[in-house]
């Protein structure tokens, strides 16, 4: 059968929203279109059904009671409140934060604004497997260390980050832990308690769910968390989110969550497979790739690689009808290598060569040999014109090399 | 990101890629930029030292399609130039060509110094072995 072109590989960027949830969400629109606060008239009571039915889907999934799952607009919003509604109302006990300079943005660029507010923040490095240490964890922990984030998965390598250890540590502690789980909730087991995360970032369209919508988990017993809103308003979501619920959102999300739920151990044994097709025949055909981040410890349907000897951004343009993404600087807003690659300590070269591959729900085995099999002809064609690989084959070490760079001349 | 056609078509087929033996006295090599920037560009001329005109120009770039536009460009211009014609092809004058959105100039700019580059290498060659060179022929490798 032939595969239909442009072939979706990017599933760490974005889903397709599910058929199913699609249609759970249709009635919400212009049939149930009340007001979750409207609290006098069915219209509003509907709606608020409709939230709590979503809100208990939600909190299925990760194993939470419903109270703990506070609606937002997405992960951003999630990680900013957690980050810094707790700096905000912890200030007393402590100004210290740690994180890890691996996490998304949305984290980072967070705790460097509360830098600017006085408070301090660790920014934990990454081992070569792209997982922090555990001793350096608890050796960056202070009297005045009041929060713990840390990603549960990496949006780029699919790390998956040791969440129960962390979790373990932070609570001997009595420190709150927060963690961006993105990337992992709906596509592995992740059960708030199991791990003992104190607060959770989740986002709707990362599990086929609508875009606009997610969710931040917050503990309420064992310890307590208490959050200062960062969205002041009519006090909505136990006040730590004022602002009308994005009714139909919230049901597509929940649907989605219920879907994660069940369809999560079928789904996952079927992208594994997939997965490890696309990497073995990349192997097969190709010499000199490199997975970045470890395999072990890693999301099921992503897989990270370095094409040696050859920039990503051209290797993207070769292969222009499938969608995947690059750590190379050209294909980036700040035209600088990916933050998360270089991290890895595998050198800036590698980074610019790297090719992000998510498989998902509609990856098939079709799509996974053509990707595989049009990846191995441009690499192979990009090497012959790349002056790195015929240095490489003259025996020449590039990285004892002297390279003249811009300015020096 | 868009490319321009042109771009498209260097990247799809690039013209005068491949290698000319580097110690050939009538060969001048540059090589430019950094693996860890992106960008790596090698572009050879080889010059009729009794016309001083660019018989052969080769390129190979670890780069962006821009990059590697930008240096096949290079090489399909060379040829048939003197020296003295190659020194004032100007950057500008490729992103006008390729129509090279600002983001993609630096890929010009090495391009230009990768002309620049390899005709240094002659010169310094012709300087430090002048009177042997015309009888030496090598074949090119690719």
């Amino acid at each position: 059968m032939a595969v239909k072109l442009p072939i979706y590989m990017d599933y760490h960027a974005t889903t397709p929203t599910d058929p199913r949830v699609v249609e759970a969400m249709l009635p919400y629109f212009t049939q149930h279109f009340g007001n979750a606060a409207s609290r006098n008239h069915p219209f509003g009571w509907e709606a608020e059904e409709a939230v709590d039915k979503a809100r208990k889907q939600v909190a299925d999934l990760i194993g939470a009671n419903a109270k703990e799952i506070v609606f937002t607009s997405g992960a951003t919003e999630s990680d900013n409140l957690a980050i810094k509604g707790v700096a905000e109302m912890y200030r007393e006990k402590g100004n210290h934060i740690i994180t890890c300079v691996t996490e998304h943005k949305a984290v980072i660029d967070t705790c460097k604004r509360l830098e600017k507010d006085g408070y301090r923040v660790t920014y934990l490095p990454v081992q070569k497997d792209g997982r922090i240490s555990l001793d350096g964890l608890r050796a960056a922990i202070t009297d005045k260390t009041i929060l713990i984030s840390i990603m549960t998965a990496n949006n780029e390598i699919g790390v998956i980050q040791p969440i129960a250890e962390i979790g373990a540590i932070a609570k001997e502690k009595g420190i709150l832990f927060h963690t961006d789980a993105v990337q992992a909730v709906g596509k592995v087991p992740f059960n708030v308690n199991d791990l003992k995360v104190d607060m959770a970032s989740i986002s709707a369209h990362k599990m086929y769910g609508p875009k606009g919508v997610g969710a931040l988990y917050v503990r309420r017993r064992n310890p307590r968390v208490l959050l200062a809103p960062q969205i002041d308003g009519g006090g909505h979501e136990r006040g730590m989110r004022s602002g009308t619920l994005n009714v139909a959102g919230i049901v597509g999300f929940g649907k989605a969550a219920e879907l994660c739920r069940l369809e999560m151990a079928a789904d996952t044994a079927r992208l594994s497979a997939l997965r490890d097709r696309l990497n073995a025949r990349l192997h097969k055909g190709l010499d000199e790739i490199y997975i970045n981040g470890s395999v072990e410890h890693r999301l099921p349907h992503n897989l990270n690689i370095s094409f040696a000897y050859v920039e990503g951004e051209s290797l993207l343009m070769g292969i222009n009808d499938v969608a995947v993404s690059s750590g190379s600087a050209c294909t980036s807003a700040s035209l600088e290598p990916s933050y998360v690659l270089k991290a890895l300590g595998a050198g800036d070269d590698l980074a610019h060569s790297s090719i992000r591959f998510g498989l998902g729900r509609w990856s098939t085995e079709e799509e996974v040999d053509y990707v595989a099999d049009k990846l191995t002809t441009v690499v192979t064609r990009l090497r012959e014109m790349s002056p790195l690989y015929e240095l490489a084959k003259e025996g020449v070490d590039l990285s004892t090399m002297q390279w003249q760079t811009e300015g020096q001349h | 990101m868009a490319y321009s056609n042109k771009v498209i078509d260097h990247y799809e087929n690039p013209r005068n890629v491949g290698s000319m033996p580097k110690e050939d006295p009538n060969v001048g090599t540059g090589l430019v930029g950094a693996p860890e920037c992106g960008d790596v560009m090698k572009l050879q001329v080889k010059v009729n030292p009794s016309t001083g005109v660019i018989d052969d120009a080769k390129f190979k770039t670890f780069g962006c399609g821009s990059a590697i536009a930008s240096s096949s460009l290079a090489t399909e211009w060379l040829k048939g130039k003197t020296v003295d014609e190659a020194l004032a092809i100007k950057n500008t004058d490729i992103v006008t060509e390729l129509s090279l959105p600002p983001v993609k100039i630096h890929c010009s700019v090495l391009a230009e110094d990768a002309i620049k580059a390899a005709i240094a290498d002659y010169k310094k060659k012709q300087g430090t072995s002048a009177g042997k060179s015309a009888d030496t022929h090598a074949q090119p490798t690719a």
